[in-house]
């Protein structure tokens, strides 16, 4: 296992690498550079010169990249000119408030997908089982922006049973004070990865009951539930935490979307507040910070899978 | 991506080689209810997969087969061109001023209810909502189209070249593709739609952009497979240089998981493109595609305008399940071929 986990860390550290390359790369292709971002495209060609070298634009690209790694390493992002203030401390409000989110979403995902899967594989080819195949279809191909818009319109225009969404300057203490406008956010943002999740659980299970340990296990005498929840569900539970980590990319991008609908004050919101304002160091920085938290999230799934499956926990 | 449909789950949701989806009601009954007589499948196993169509007319016919007896399938594809002529022939019947801003604002009310004069009514600009439907629609299926075929060619290429190169030239081109994909997609699409200021073909360019990614991955690991296959070192040994052997023998064995993922890539696109313009994002106006549409809708939600918001999102959503569903049928006829080699 420590063979694996070494490997991964690794795998995942180069990502980084090459994330850290390429936004820094990124930033170079703003047509005009930065300076025309900042300044304006008024801005005369002098002062454009000016820009350039007090922020050491001149200097060669290795160098920049260095200086860029040094402002990283003391959580340097820049400075965005649109909100005059530090990208790091604009983000380091926001990122616990997407956490949140997408923690509680993910989580609500798994509770919800897995007894959902399971139940389709106990009444396969029965009505339920393909009422619930139907509606994973449906939401799978859902976007995100149309169930929240209808989820507001029903639940928090018609039936006011939910607030329509969130105020910019509420604080994480602010949201889990009153959760309940956390509600549709948090329904919008797991089903889509409950419509995958269960769908994968379902034919993981399938295929873990046509395994020889489930029909060994029926010859020595185990019940029906005994099988299904002692040796099925056990090793179909492995895949799925693979496909929770290739889920987070996924999940993350569907925060930007789940944002935006209700107003939440995450680094979703911000990011495509920033797009509005074309503010390119904070849009290169909240995408540094959540592919990275992406990358960690990978990873941790990663060591799960490696301590729940123990074909590679004694694996060398 | 669902939403994120954009986000449709994970990349590998979809992997036509055994994904969760394979193995779905439509799969199972599919696949039971073929029956390959042997004479049959020895023909077909003999057959080069892909290359000439005409060549292979039994192999074709299968797949026809297959294809048809999935119902979902065919009413996938009936939506699928029925939404095509919607779009592009529409128009022509049912004209309408669609970019007109200020026509729109003088001769027409603004988000007026559905009646006689707008069949669906008209947005707060005083476009005719029907006409718009097709208009966006337009935009919505030209970029689906077109971002899943640039996707598939540069993703089959690359993915191709990849696998059948292996070692270090491997290593450096997957591990580009895995950086790439580990960028949360729509935090990648909305930097590069920011500083590539979209236009229709832009937004084409930097859709393909972000999707290239899934063909690359799918494309390499067959070519791991078929690369030590003894034709592949036949064609060698006849002294076939390495671009001979990738385009004309890799990548035309390949065709089946082209297929079926570049469908896949048409859905995704569409909804891609669909966030980018919920997010304000997307084609400048006077454009619009769906998105842009459900986006200018929520705006008047609070006002009760019901008939902005569900077309749009009607549209966007059969549109999506409907190549979910050709994907899924041509997977398991494709397969079934497969299965016969």
């Amino acid at each position: 296992m420590i063979g694996f986990l070494v490997r991964r860390f690794i795998q995942a550290v180069i990502v980084v690498i090459g994330v850290l390359v390429l936004v820094f790369g990124l930033s170079h292709f703003v047509p005009g550079g930065e300076a025309r971002a900042v300044l304006g495209t008024k801005a005369t060609l002098l002062q454009i010169r000016h820009f350039n070298v007090k922020n050491g634009f001149t200097l060669p690209l290795w160098d920049q990249f260095y200086q860029y790694l040094l402002r990283l390493g003391h959580l340097n992002l820049g400075y965005s000119y649109s909100y005059n203030q530090q990208v790091w401390s604009l983000i380091s409000d926001k990122l616990p408030k997407t956490l949140v989110l997408v923690g509680v979403s993910t989580l609500l995902a798994l509770i919800v997908s897995i007894p959902l899967g399971i139940l389709q594989v106990v009444r396969r080819n029965k009505p339920i089982d393909y009422v619930l195949t139907g509606l994973t279809f449906v939401f799978y191909a859902m976007p995100a922006f149309l169930l929240g818009t209808l989820l507001i319109l029903y639940f928090a225009i018609d039936e006011k049973w939910f607030p329509v969404g969130f105020q910019q300057s509420q604080t994480v203490g602010d949201i889990l004070r009153d959760p309940r406008a956390l509600v549709l956010p948090e329904i919008t943002l797991a089903a889509l990865t409950i419509a995958a999740f269960s769908r994968y659980m379902r034919s993981s299970m399938m295929e873990a009951m046509t395994e020889d340990y489930v029909r060994t296990a029926r010859a020595k005498g185990a019940g029906p539930r005994r099988v299904l929840y002692g040796h099925a569900l056990r090793n179909a539970l492995i895949p799925i935490l693979t496909l929770l980590g290739l889920s987070i990319p996924a999940i993350v991008s569907g925060a930007v979307i789940t944002e935006s609908v209700f107003n939440y004050p995450g680094m979703g919101f911000l990011t495509v507040e920033a797009a509005y304002k074309t503010d390119i160091p904070v849009l290169l920085g909240t995408t540094l910070v959540a592919t990275i938290a992406t990358v960690v999230g990978s990873l941790l799934a990663d060591v799960l899978y490696a301590v729940a499956d123990p074909r590679i926990r004694y694996a060398r | 991506m669902p939403g994120d449909a954009v986000l449709p789950g994970s990349p590998e949701a979809r992997d036509p080689s055994g994904s969760p989806w394979s193995s779905g009601v439509v799969a199972e009954g599919a696949i039971t209810g073929v029956e390959i007589p042997p004479s049959e499948s020895l023909i077909v196993a003999g057959l080069p997969e892909g290359g000439d169509v005409s060549s292979s007319g039994g192999a074709l016919r299968q797949i026809v087969r297959v294809f048809g007896e999935n119902k979902l399938a065919v009413v996938g594809l009936f939506v699928i061109v029925f939404m095509v002529l919607f779009c592009f022939v529409g128009p022509l019947i049912y004209k309408t001023n669609q970019v007109n801003g200020q026509q729109a604002l003088q001769f027409s009310t603004q988000d007026a209810r559905p009646s006689g004069a707008h069949l669906l009514g008209t947005d707060p600009q005083g476009f005719d909502l029907l006409g718009r439907l097709m208009f966006g629609g337009k935009n919505s299926l030209i970029v689906g189209f077109v971002a899943a075929l640039v996707a598939t060619v540069f993703g089959v290429v690359y993915g191709a070249i990849s696998g059948f190169l292996g070692g270090w030239v491997d290593a450096l081109m997957m591990r580009f593709v895995d950086i790439l994909l580990s960028i949360p997609q729509l935090f990648l699409l909305i930097v590069l739609a920011v500083i590539f200021h979209p236009s229709l073909t832009l937004l084409i360019g930097v859709i393909a952009l972000v999707a290239w990614l899934v063909p690359a991955r799918l494309i390499r690991g067959e070519t791991l497979t078929l690369r030590v296959r003894d034709y592949v070192q036949a064609v060698r040994v006849m002294g076939g240089s390495g671009s001979r052997i990738v385009f004309r023998h890799i990548i035309p064995n390949t065709v089946g998981t082209i297929v079926v993922n570049a469908t896949f890539q048409v859905a995704d696109a569409i909804l891609l493109l669909a966030a980018l313009g919920f997010l304000g994002l997307g084609l400048p106006t006077p454009q619009t595609d769906w998105g842009a549409m459900l986006n200018d809708g929520v705006n008047y939600a609070l006002t009760g305008s019901w008939w902005l918001i569900y077309p749009a999102g009607f549209c966007i959503v059969i549109v999506v399940v409907a190549f979910n569903f050709v994907g899924d049928a041509l997977r398991d006829s494709l397969e079934v071929r497969l299965q016969q080699r």
